[in-house]
Order: C-alpha cells, then sequence, then structure tokens
C-alpha cells in the first residue's frame, strides 16, 4: 500500500493543495490499491479508469492554478445507489442489469462539482435493503477487519458495507452511502469509520435509487470527524428537483467540527440499555458519557418511551414505500425484462427473477400492509406511531442539546450468521432507525474495540437542522477515544 | 393477524411477482413471524394522533408550470431492453 492512502481527507487535500503530489499520483494509486482489494474484499461493483484519471487531471490544472473545492483531487467511492452518468448503476439488483444513467445525481455532482474524483461504485445490499450485505446480486463484500486470531469473514454492515469497507480499507478518502433504518451509521460502527446522516432533506435524493422516500438520506463515510463534516458540507444544500429537499442554507459543518461542546447537555435514553445487550456495549457508553462530561458536558438522563415500538413501525412504512417504489420496475423501460406468454406475465417473470428474496420479501409486505382491508390496521397505525416516536425526541431535546447511545447492539457478525432469520438480522437497526422515522441528525464515530479486537461506534442524535452539535459532539468523542486502529491488511 | 398460502400467492399476483411456488410455505412463515412482531403496535395509544407522512416542516414546493427538460429521447431511450425507430418496444397490451 501507498503511505499516503492512509491519510485523512483533510490531510490528503492539504498535500494536493501544496502540490506535494498530483491528483493524478493519488488517483492512480487508489485505483491500484482497489482493484487489488476486488478479489478479497469484494468492496465495488464498478470502476470507470479513464473517467477517474481525467477527472484527476482536471483537478491537477486547477491544483496548479490554485483553485480547487473542499474535495479537490481526492478520490471518493460512490454507493452503487447513486447514479452516475455512463456508469453502470444497479442498486446491486439483477433487475438494474445493464443500467447506465443518462444522468448524475446531486450528490454525486456536488462532490465532483468540489473537487471529488470518481473511484469507482461500491457494493450494497440489493435496493439497500439489508444489514450485512448478503442479499446484494454481486455477492458479499468482506469486512477488512477480523478478529484476533480469527480468519472468519465477517460482515462490513449493510446497506452501504461497500463504502464502509473502502473507506476501512483505505481504499478512498469517503464515500457516500444512504441511511434509511441505519445503513451508514450501522455499517460505520462494524468497520471503525465515521458514518453520518444529516437531517431528513439536507442532501438531496434526486438521482439516488428510491427505497423508501421518507426515511432515505444520503450521507458521507469517512475517516475521521472532520472529513465527514467536509463530505456532508459538500453533499448537502437545496434542490428544486427533489421536493423534500430542505429550501434552507447549509450551515458550516466543517467549523461545527471543531467547535467546543462545554455547556452542552447531553440526554442518556434509558431505553437504549437492551437485554442481551454485550457487557462491553454497555460499558463503552459509559466510558463515552465520562468522556463528555470531562469535556465540560452536563450529562441528563432522558426517556423516549416509545423507542421498542420504532422497529416494528419501521418494517411497516419502509416495505410499504418500497412496494410503491419498486413499482416501477417492469422490465419496459429499463433493466431486465425476461418475456412471457402476455404482458403480465412478462411483469411476473422479470421482477420474479429480478429481485432477490428479501426484496421479494418486503415487496409483498408493503403489498399486503396498503391493500384493502389491512391498510388501517397496519399502514396507518405504523404512520401514527412515528408521530409518537417523533414526540418522544422533541420531548427529550427540551431537556438535552443531544442524545448519546450505543450505535449498534453488537460488533461485526459472521456472514451467514443472521440471514435466515430476517427478524433478528432487522433487530441490527436498533439503535439506529429511531432517527430515521424522526428524520433527526445521526452520526456513529469509532470509539473502541472490543475483546475480540473489532471496532464498536457511538452514536450522537441531535435536534432536526443541528447538525452543528452533532458534529461538535462527535468530534469530542473522537478527541477523547482516540482511535486510531486501523485493520491490519491481508487482502 | 396471519396470512395464509392463498393469501400469499394473492399478494404475489397483486405485485406482479411470479408466483414463488418453490418457496410458498417458507415465505409465507417468514411474513407470519414479522407480522406476530409487529403486533406489538397495538400496545401503543394512538387515539387522536395525526399520521405522519414525512419528517419535513415545510410545505410542498410549487414552480411555475413550465417544460423544464426534454427532447432528449434517444437518452431516454438508451437503457430500454428493446426499441424501434424511436419507441419503446413493448408486448401487446390491448386484444
Amino acid at each position: 500500500m501507498t503511505d499516503f492512502l492512509t491519510l485523512s481527507l483533510a490531510e490528503i487535500t492539504a498535500r494536493l493543495k501544496a502540490r506535494e503530489i498530483s491528483a493524478t499520483e493519488v488517483a492512480t494509486a487508489a485505483l491500484a490499491a482497489a482493484e487489488a482489494s476486488q478479489g478479497e474484499l469484494n468492496a465495488f461493483t464498478a470502476f470507470d479508469r479513464s473517467r477517474t484519471l481525467a477527472m484527476a487531471e482536471a483537478s491537477d490544472q486547477k491544483l496548479a492554478k490554485g483553485e480547487g473545492g473542499l474535495l479537490e483531487g481526492a478520490p471518493i467511492a460512490v454507493k452503487d445507489l447513486f447514479a452516475v452518468e455512463g456508469v453502470p448503476t444497479t442498486a446491486c439488483s439483477h433487475i438494474l442489469d445493464g443500467f447506465k444513467p443518462p444522468y448524475e445525481s446531486t450528490v454525486t455532482s456536488k462532490l465532483w462539482a468540489e473537487g471529488g474524483v470518481f473511484l469507482g461504485k461500491t457494493n450494497m445490499d440489493e435496493f439497500a435493503m439489508g444489514s450485512s450485505n448478503e442479499t446484494s446480486y454481486y455477492g458479499n463484500v468482506i469486512n477488512p477487519w477480523r478478529a484476533k486470531g480469527s480468519e472468519a469473514k465477517l460482515t462490513p454492515g449493510g446497506s452501504s458495507g461497500g463504502s464502509a469497507a473502502a473507506v476501512a480499507a483505505h481504499l478512498c478518502y469517503g464515500a457516500t452511502g444512504t441511511d434509511t433504518g441505519g445503513s451508514i451509521r450501522q455499517p460505520a460502527a462494524f468497520t471503525g469509520t465515521v458514518g453520518v446522516k444529516a437531517t431528513y432533506g439536507r442532501a438531496s435524493r434526486w438521482g439516488a435509487v428510491a427505497f423508501a422516500s421518507s426515511l432515505d438520506h444520503p450521507g458521507p463515510f469517512a475517516k475521521t470527524v472532520k472529513d465527514a463534516a467536509i463530505l456532508m458540507q459538500a453533499m448537502s444544500g437545496h434542490d428544486p428537483k427533489e421536493s423534500t429537499s430542505l429550501p434552507l442554507d447549509v450551515p458550516d459543518f466543517v467549523a461545527a467540527a471543531a467547535a467546543s461542546v462545554k455547556g452542552k447537555r447531553i440526554g442518556v435514553p434509558k431505553e437504549y440499555r437492551m437485554d442481551g445487550m454485550p457487557a462491553e456495549i454497555e460499558t463503552l457508553w459509559q466510558q463515552g458519557v465520562d468522556w463528555l462530561k470531562a469535556a465540560g458536558c452536563e450529562i441528563v438522563d432522558v426517556s423516549l418511551p416509545h423507542t421498542k415500538y420504532a422497529l416494528p413501525t419501521y418494517y411497516i412504512i419502509n416495505p410499504a414505500e418500497a412496494s410503491s417504489n419498486l413499482a416501477r420496475y417492469d422490465g419496459m423501460r429499463y433493466g431486465l425484462r425476461v418475456e412471457g406468454q402476455d404482458l403480465t406475465e412478462t411483469y411476473e417473470k422479470t421482477r420474479g427473477e429480478g429481485f432477490g428474496h428479501e426484496v421479494q420479501r418486503r415487496i409483498l409486505m408493503g403489498t399486503y400492509v396498503l391493500s384493502a382491508g389491512y391498510y388501517d390496521a397496519y399502514y396507518l397505525k405504523a404512520l401514527k406511531v412515528r408521530r409518537r416516536i417523533l414526540e418522544d425526541f422533541d420531548q427529550a431535546f427540551a431537556q438535552c442539546d443531544a442524545l448519546l447511545t450505543p450505535s449498534t447492539p453488537s460488533a461485526a457478525f459472521e456472514l451467514g450468521s443472521k440471514s435466515a432469520d430476517p427478524i433478528s438480522m432487522y433487530l441490527n437497526d436498533i439503535f439506529t432507525v429511531t432517527a430515521n422515522i424522526a428524520g433527526v441528525p445521526a452520526m456513529s464515530v469509532p470509539a473502541g474495540l472490543d475483546a475480540s479486537g473489532l471496532p464498536l461506534g457511538l452514536q450522537v442524535i441531535t435536534p432536526a437542522l443541528d447538525e452543528a452539535t452533532m458534529f461538535s459532539v462527535g468530534a469530542a468523542l473522537e478527541d477523547a477515544a482516540g482511535f486510531s486502529h486501523t485493520p491490519e491488511k491481508w487482502w | 393477524m396471519s396470512v395464509t398460502e392463498d393469501d400469499v400467492r394473492r399478494i404475489a399476483r397483486l405485485a406482479r411477482i411470479a408466483e414463488p411456488s418453490d418457496r410458498l410455505a417458507a415465505l409465507t412463515g417468514e411474513l407470519n413471524g414479522i407480522l406476530d412482531w409487529i403486533e406489538q403496535l397495538n400496545e401503543v395509544d394512538v387515539e387522536g394522533v395525526e399520521p405522519m407522512t414525512t419528517p419535513v416542516k415545510f410545505p410542498l414546493p410549487q414552480r411555475e408550470d413550465a417544460v423544464t427538460d426534454g427532447g432528449i429521447r434517444d437518452k431516454v431511450l438508451a437503457n430500454a431492453p428493446s426499441s424501434e425507430e424511436g419507441f419503446f418496444v413493448v408486448p401487446k397490451s390491448v386484444e
């Protein structure tokens, strides 16, 4: 590995700006490292070498003139959910075989406008439905982390598993993800990276394959909190093409990541103490409380009484929205078509062969909860409980500025160990899903290792529109934790 | 509430997914497992609560009703499984 690949985004852009290294040199090394990792990690689904090198060359020309954006010259990986013009974009589903979007997603356009260099598309759970990256049509992503003394293959988490693995393995300086129930924060926790989703609507969903629209949040994976703030800054902003995009200016997230947390009130929600949670996670959580207390924060006990209802609520709303969104895949205008005797059979065969098991399960569940006779009992009920969960946050945030919780109920698990039981897989998102339901900012910060040497994360949740406090609390945790572990290279 | 294999067949038909005959029993079991698990929502008092469809607190934006894009027929057709002379080619849908 070339040493400069282990630098942070802030460090490499400073070196690029100082002309100590060229964007072409960085892109060439990142491409080589990413391609060489494929056989073991399988983090990527597509590269476009000539585009990468052309973008790097353009960055070098800008840098030579003393110009350039926030990310100028830094290779960035893109979750396969985001349309990159002319590059295969399949959401890792067979049904989107061969689809090359003739347009660019808003989030990636913004990254390129700030000088980011496209490195490749990253592997993910099919249509972002999964917590282990095992539902991808393109195979599992392998976590660069291994338990001490073991060669067992661990999940990088999901659904944005490829992005998380690519950042953790130092194949890029940042990556995009999407978080619908925890799909950025859970893989970030499993790979020792920083994962962020901002307020719902802060980053545009335009050009990102739609999954559950009222819950989908684009966001970054990064090596440090400051890098995450830079990437979130670059990705955010009002998009007239997206009706739920917030018509607001973007605050200075980078400055926020350097701000003091003295006097901030940190809420500790008692409902996040789960039965059967490993003692190490409980200990780490307490450690986080102590770190923030030492940094001058005031600790407040709070209650979010509807927490236990968040996942069941999510597993009504999410499939309902997914079944509606995925109705567009009919084999007529793009993607896979499997011919049948007539139109209906063509639809049925296309969707039967094109969608994997988890996707079919969710479409069926969504169709059921929206069907006549069940709509009120399931869907409408879930929308009402959703408001109860939002009210929990409103009440908690009347007493505190940020919440501190664990990110996940466990460290990375072995591939295959949870795939037989949908509910045990769904429970991965128990601490993260509430922030999607309420649409509030949340991030996972690597905070320590468990006894087997695997990373664990702490989560910071703040009120809607207050990403600034999230970044400053995240940075305080990062400072205190001094997490500098990195997976030992075996791939 | 729970579903039978016949219900799953009917739902698959509604969703235009070919009948998953080899997995019908397993799928019915999985869906019932999930339905049992979400039954706990009945414990929540939602009397008088307004359904929440979005976390956005702004009204939906409106813009002038004007053409903002278009004239890209070939781009639109570029990903079609089948197209001819500027049209999508689809199975016969009207008898």
